[in-house]
């Protein structure tokens, strides 16, 4: 009886969820504008209420996959009984509503993080938090109850078995992609929330950075990992070797990226010198808006894209609506309440200052470039101008070559000094790590293949020019000390965090830079005996065998490589699956992975005479490009744990709850 | 001027040039490489550039796909039920390739009237036909419905007869 009751639980668990958010949303606001401290202290407790609530609707769900409830419509239409366990799991946002629902359930997460990690701000400035956080999920939970119910039932008709999970999603990169990428969306709107309530607030000081700065580095970290999965995802899964495609979705991803890390920049000189607060702000605004933008833009299909799952114009119409009253409302509390006097805080032309300065207008210009380029074709069609597509080749036009404008900037910030320094000094500095990433950048094509290459020479000369400085600079900061160890102990996490940031980004476009000049691919046409050789490893297939699977059946061809005449040899089984109960076809590819180069098989068609079409790809330093990306999570990660910021974290529980307990006795 | 006015000046007129140089770069790159969509109609009556690139889509004609022995060459035709095109690429063709299905090649017309695809995406609609294609056939004053329901017609057929359904194995 219980069991069969879960989706219903699920469903009414929601309803409160939502009921505590629309009170998380307006009591603690109006409390800290009418100074009642039992009206702000609702914030925290309905915080909690609405994330164990969603959390419970959250665990219905997955139950109902786990038992396979087939007359739960969502899970009829994504689900099996042969699917494996853990794909039942993640099966569960792999699908317009779960991932809404998953959305909410970080987005409630979120919230009671930001309510338990607050204890030292000031009430007012928390519960103006909190009622930001009541409002966006207000937004989501409605959404869902009333677009997206995912417990909605098939009853009396339920279907035996379900129509199962899109076999492109049934990988490893749906259970660890969706959620990281989630999580950095989802984590700006505490950032956005901070914010907001700093506007309100009036409170745009150096105490409200400090506590931005933390929530900031950790949602980017997120983003960056869901990012890089995303893109290793679609390189082995799609089949032809891309790893990224300026695919729409694609973008919609890394406009949040691209202001969340102004943002971050933005964010250390408004702590550092009081300066750029309204920027700040105002980064911060657009870095949540761009993520509701990128939800619009996925869940609303109004694209074709392999992200885009059912479409529903209601869908894509209410997400529009709450795009646009959060753009509104919170630009207008910026008009409105953005600090008017601003500091004068003078700086040099050369300084650190000037340098992120410089850092945030190229961010922003990139943002608006891929902003363009993505919803240009949208507003033409949705005005009836004719269906037209932006293809890579816009976005590679203006994409590189700012990215090396960028790069210029990035050798030069870290050792730049804030407010001012001569110029002397920095050509002191850095002259040395200029004429070396020089010469070493231009040479290291001819190292690697022989063959020089413009892009290749640039791309490496940029990632020098980022890594030397620095290494540099750890050698300056480290030479007065006792030790060279000891030294190094002495920098902060935060300083390290920059410098892994930055390396980062270097490995990710060494990685760039390699493989998109010096991939090969061929494709051929194979059949059991043939042998193909591209670049020294021999190919060939000794087999074209067949196979069963737990839902699929599948073609393999078994592939003996070896490297040169003598070298090791191994075996590599490309499969071409078909899927049951979709019929749908899908490559399974065969990687050889390494640190300096990728070995990519994929199988084709089936061209009917006994042979396949088969395509055979080396791809260098690909793995650099996701390496990247984990660096600089890091980098982010490890400046969140900074001292700076655990101090005050440490400090604040005591009077966090002493305050609890005062409010609790005014009510008494 | 004070040094102060002076630090302004240059920040807003950097800031005005460089908003300028990535506006103009923008729309010189939106222009040189937006890819207009035309379907086999549009193509027949001669609205098409030639030798451009372009999108170009409709189903796979039953019975078109002809593959060179050797190669990886592949001809098809891709239809709208009102007109037809001929395309010929040289690759591996998508999963979801399929007679009667619908499909999108972006390529260069020919001055001979048959279409060069650097690229075939394919993608299973409900309806068959890609969406862009019932369009094409209303602006050239055909009635979509009616061609729609055709190519739904021979795409569930064929694909009754091709795809081998589960309980065959």
């Amino acid at each position: 009886m219980f069991i069969k009751m879960i989706p219903e639980i699920g469903h009414f668990a929601l309803v409160i969820a939502l009921l505590m958010a629309i009170v998380q949303a307006i009591m603690p606001l109006v409390g800290a504008a009418t100074r009642r401290p039992l009206w702000m202290a609702y914030g925290r407790p309905m915080a909690t209420g609405q994330f164990f609530f969603v959390a419970i609707a959250y665990i219905c769900l997955t139950t109902s996959y786990m038992l396979d409830d087939f007359s739960v419509a969502n899970v009829a239409n994504n689900s099996n009984s042969l699917l494996p366990w853990y794909y039942k799991f993640s099966a569960v946002w792999g699908n317009h509503e779960g991932s809404v629902l998953l959305w909410s359930l970080m987005l409630a997460g979120w919230g009671y993080a930001a309510s338990v990690f607050s204890g030292d701000l000031p009430r007012d400035m928390v519960a103006r938090v909190q009622g930001v956080m009541g409002m966006v999920c207000v937004g989501f939970l409605l959404f869902i109850l009333m677009t997206s119910n995912p417990f909605e039932r098939l009853l009396p008709n339920m279907p035996q078995d379900g129509a199962d999970l899109n076999p492109l999603l049934q990988d490893f990169g749906l259970i660890v992609h969706p959620p990281m990428l989630y999580m950095g969306y989802v984590g700006f709107s505490v950032v956005f929330a901070f914010a907001i309530a700093a506007l309100l607030g009036g409170r745009l000081d150096a105490a409200w950075t400090r506590w931005a700065r933390p929530w900031t580095n950790l949602a980017w970290a997120f983003l960056t990992v869901g990012i890089a999965l995303g893109s290793w995802w679609a390189y082995y899964e799609l089949g032809w070797g891309g790893w990224w495609f300026w695919d729409p979705v694609e973008n919609a991803s890394l406009l949040p990226w691209l202001t969340g890390t102004a943002l971050m920049h933005s964010l250390a000189v408004t702590e550092k010198r009081g300066s750029f607060k309204s920027w700040s702000v105002l980064l911060a605004i657009s870095t949540f808006s761009l993520s509701l933008l990128g939800t619009f833009l996925v869940r609303s299909g109004v694209l074709t894209s392999v992200h885009a799952f059912a479409n529903d114009p209601s869908r894509g119409f209410f997400i529009l609506m709450l795009l646009t009253i959060t753009v509104t409302l919170s630009l207008l509390v910026f008009a409105l309440r953005a600090p008017r006097v601003s500091h004068k805080v003078g700086f040099n032309w050369l300084s650190r200052d000037s340098l992120l300065l410089i850092n945030n207008i190229l961010l922003v210009i990139m943002t608006v470039t891929v902003l363009l380029g993505t919803v240009y074709p949208l507003i033409l069609d949705s005005m009836g101008l004719g269906k037209i597509s932006v293809g890579p080749p816009y976005f590679n036009a203006l994409f590189v070559p700012l990215t090396v404008v960028m790069c210029i900037f990035m050798g030069l910030g870290p050792m730049a000094r804030w407010k001012g320094m001569a110029a002397g000094e920095l050509v002191r500095k850095l002259w040395l790590a200029g004429a070396a990433s020089l010469v070493l950048g231009a040479a290291a094509p001819l190292l690697y293949s022989g063959e020089w290459d413009l892009w290749v020479a640039l791309g490496i000369i940029s990632a020098l020019w980022i890594v030397l400085p620095m290494a540099r600079d750890l050698f300056d900061k480290t030479r007065h000390a006792s030790s060279f160890v000891a030294g190094l102990r002495k920098l902060s996490l935060a300083y390290w965090g920059m410098v892994l940031g930055h390396v980062g980004i270097a490995v990710t476009i060494v990685g760039v830079a390699i493989v998109s000049n010096y991939n090969i691919e061929r494709n051929v046409r194979m059949s059991p005996g043939t042998m193909v050789e591209v670049a020294g490893y021999q190919f060939t297939m000794t087999e074209l065998t067949s196979r069963r699977g737990p839902n699929f059946l599948a073609d393999t061809s078994i592939i003996q490589v070896q490297r040169g005449e003598s070298g090791r040899s191994f075996v590599m089984r490309p499969e071409k699956r078909l899927y049951l109960a979709t019929g749908m076809p899908m490559t399974q590819v065969a990687l050889r992975p390494g640190l300096f180069r990728d070995l990519y098989v994929a199988m084709g068609e089936d061209l009917e005479d006994g042979s396949y079409a088969m395509r055979i790809q080396y791809k260098p330093f690909v793995r650099w490009l996701w390496l990247g990306g984990l660096l600089m999570a890091f980098g982010g990660i490890l400046a969140v744990i900074d001292k700076r910021y655990r101090r005050v974290t440490a400090r604040s529980t005591a009077p966090a709850t002493a305050g609890q307990v005062s409010s609790k006795e005014a009510t008494a | 001027m004070t040094p102060k006015r002076k630090q302004k000046l240059f920040v807003i007129l950097g800031l005005v040039s460089l908003t300028a140089i990535a506006v103009g770069l923008t729309l010189y790159a939106l222009r040189a490489n937006i890819n207009l969509f035309f379907s086999p109609v549009q193509i027949a009556q001669g609205n098409a550039p030639i030798e451009r690139q372009i999108r170009a889509g409709g189903m796979v004609k039953e019975g078109s796909v002809y593959r060179d022995r050797e190669s990886l060459d592949v001809e098809f035709t891709v239809t709208d039920y009102v007109d037809d095109l001929n395309v010929y690429y040289s690759g591996i063709l998508p999963d979801l390739f399929r007679e009667g299905q619908g499909v999108v090649v972006v390529g260069e017309l020919q001055a001979d009237g048959r279409f060069r695809a650097d690229k075939v995406l394919a993608r299973h609609d409900e309806n068959y036909m890609p969406p862009e294609v019932a369009q094409a056939l209303e602006e050239a004053g055909y009635s979509p419905a009616d061609f729609q329901a055709k190519a739904a017609k021979v795409g569930e057929r064929l694909e009754q007869q091709g795809v081998p359904h589960a309980s065959e194995y």
